[in-house]
């Protein structure tokens, strides 16, 4: 086992289908849109559980649920049902991201010392506004946590699309077990952490910059 | 105080760490209990990869050395060929069945030789590979081959009987394989260079396994590599389409055995079921297995006694 396919240059030829610039970016896609949905789906819910304080069974259980979930099986389940496609994929994924996207929102409303709640609508705000003006903005970092735990969990496992036919960084493992090539798969393992790491990174000083400073001193 | 308390932290990480490596370290799961190697001496370990086929080749070996009085232990299910092939060598397992072309294509770097397809040449190539310490017995005429295969309408459609009569058509359709078909020999390159054959796309699915079989039923391929054995084919009447110029390797099913462990009583009953195996017998045994969903001790059972084995 080497680095050798890592390190050859062919493989990183942005022009070159299969290369490695073309499987990071494919994969990048998926991790978005995976993200994206599950955040479309997940936000809302979360925050309206958080915010009445009504139906947390079902954030917690649904989250468990969720967790539960092995993603390679639910995505043959699902191509057996839909066929190939992007489509079983995104659901598979979308699948691993809602949980901890739905906890998170409803565990950083609940965490909120209430104080500020009732001191948020003594003044007069709106259940709207102390939502989005008042508690929003102070669970976030809560939130950032479960939206960054959601992204990491993603990459490392948007490589099932390559089971089905589709692209991204999973295809460097596949393919790499499929025909003997060690060097391939490692560098596969490789990229996707690297591809991990800098996408948390990014999500960290996303967050530094969403984050209101008054709230960074009690972290 | 925190220093204290980091430092003790520490320290029992650190013994933890030990301790657990202690009782990890000689531990291998593929070890019998009494520690590595054949179990009670003259016993036979028995082995088998993950799939359906595998295992009950193996249960007919287990029995059929049964049957000559020979102690057998069977462990199998052990997945890939590297995990198999490496449980052989240290001894943990004594015997597996395998094919004699994706055993030639896993041992030789870079895969089979191109040209190198027919059952003969693939024995005497595989012989010049095996690890050493381990030998082939008779391989049978049975074989769990690649295959081109299409559905019943798309052979009508295209009037397709041979992968020569995928020229024409090919660049309208798409083929589903295992993802080692872009790379090798036996996969596209071959087609193209012995037949001509350049399809319109090439989608990476399972090699022959039940995503390849969706994706050919759902239409979304046209062209799907199934193995011949496969009981799907029947199931869902695909045409197989011959291969009149042996482009794909021949898989003759081969016992692979230790040398330590192989005698003439082993050997004469493993050769005895290599005779008696073909492709017809062993696709319509593995469907009870696959599509019947009968148990396979007995399954293999009744093969042994059809076959006058037992």
């Amino acid at each position: 086992m080497n680095l050798d396919y890592l390190f050859d240059a062919a493989h990183w030829e942005f022009g070159t289908s299969g290369s490695i610039p073309q499987l990071l970016l494919s994969h990048l896609w998926y991790v978005v849109l995976a993200l994206a949905i599950g955040t479309v789906i997940a936000l809302p819910i979360g925050l309206y559980i958080g915010h009445t304080g009504r139906g947390s069974f079902i954030a917690i259980n649904a989250g468990n649920a969720g967790r539960s979930l092995p993603t390679l099986g639910l995505l043959m389940l699902m191509v057996t049902l839909l066929g190939l496609g992007l489509l079983p994929v995104l659901i598979a994924l979308t699948v691993l991201v809602i949980p901890p996207i739905l906890t998170s929102a409803y565990a950083g409303l609940r965490s909120l010392d209430q104080r500020v709640v009732d001191a948020a609508r003594g003044v007069g705000m709106r259940p709207w506004q102390v939502l989005t003006r008042v508690e929003l903005p102070m669970a976030l970092p809560v939130l950032m946590s479960g939206f960054r735990s959601a992204a990491l969990q993603v990459v490392a496992t948007a490589t099932v699309a390559a089971a089905v036919g589709l692209g991204g960084l999973g295809r460097l493992l596949i393919d790499g077990l499929a025909v003997n090539d060690y060097s391939r798969v490692l560098a596969g393992a490789i990229v996707v952490a690297v591809l991990a790491v800098l996408l948390d990174l990014v999500l960290a000083f996303a967050q530094r910059w969403i984050v209101s400073p008054g709230l960074r001193v009690s972290r | 105080m925190m220093r204290f308390g980091r430092f003790t932290a520490v320290t029992a990480a650190l013994a933890l760490t030990v301790a657990l490596t202690a009782c990890g370290a000689d531990e291998d799961p593929l070890a019998n209990d009494n520690g590595g190697g054949s179990a009670a001496p003259g016993t036979i370990t028995i082995g088998s990869a993950n799939f359906a086929e595998s295992e009950l080749l193996a249960e007919i070996y287990s029995q059929a050395i049964e049957a000559k009085g020979v102690q057998v232990k069977r462990q199998f299910n052990i997945g890939a060929r590297e995990l198999y092939l490496k449980a052989l060598q240290d001894g943990s397992i004594d015997l597996l069945p395998e094919y004699n072309g994706a055993l030639l294509s896993a041992l030789t770097p870079g895969g089979a030789p191109e040209g190198v397809s027919k059952p003969e040449d693939v024995l005497g190539a595989l012989k010049k590979v095996l690890p050493a310490g381990t030998e082939v017995l008779e391989q049978s005429p049975a074989e769990d081959k690649d295959t081109l295969t299409v559905t019943q309408e798309t052979a009508t459609k295209y009037s397709l009987k041979s992968i020569e009569d995928l020229k024409p058509v090919a660049k309208d359709l798409v083929i589903g394989a295992g993802p080692e078909w872009q790379e090798r020999y036996q996969g596209l390159k071959g087609l193209e260079a012995v037949y001509g054959v350049k399809f319109k796309e090439f989608k990476p699915l399972d090699a022959g396994g039940p995503l390849t079989v969706n994706a050919l039923v759902k239409g979304q391929i046209q062209v799907g590599n199934i193995f011949s054995t496969d009981s799907s084919i029947t199931v869902n009447k695909f045409v197989v389409l011959e291969d009149p110029k042996s482009l794909y390797l021949a898989e003759n099913i081969i016992p692979l055995i230790r040398t330590t462990a192989n005698n003439p009583t082993v050997s004469g009953a493993l050769n005895a079921v290599s005779a008696k195996l073909t492709t017809e017998n062993l696709t319509t045994t593995l469907a009870k297995v696959q599509v019947d969903k009968q148990d396979t001790a007995s399954v293999a059972k009744a093969w042994l006694t059809e076959n006058g084995l037992v």
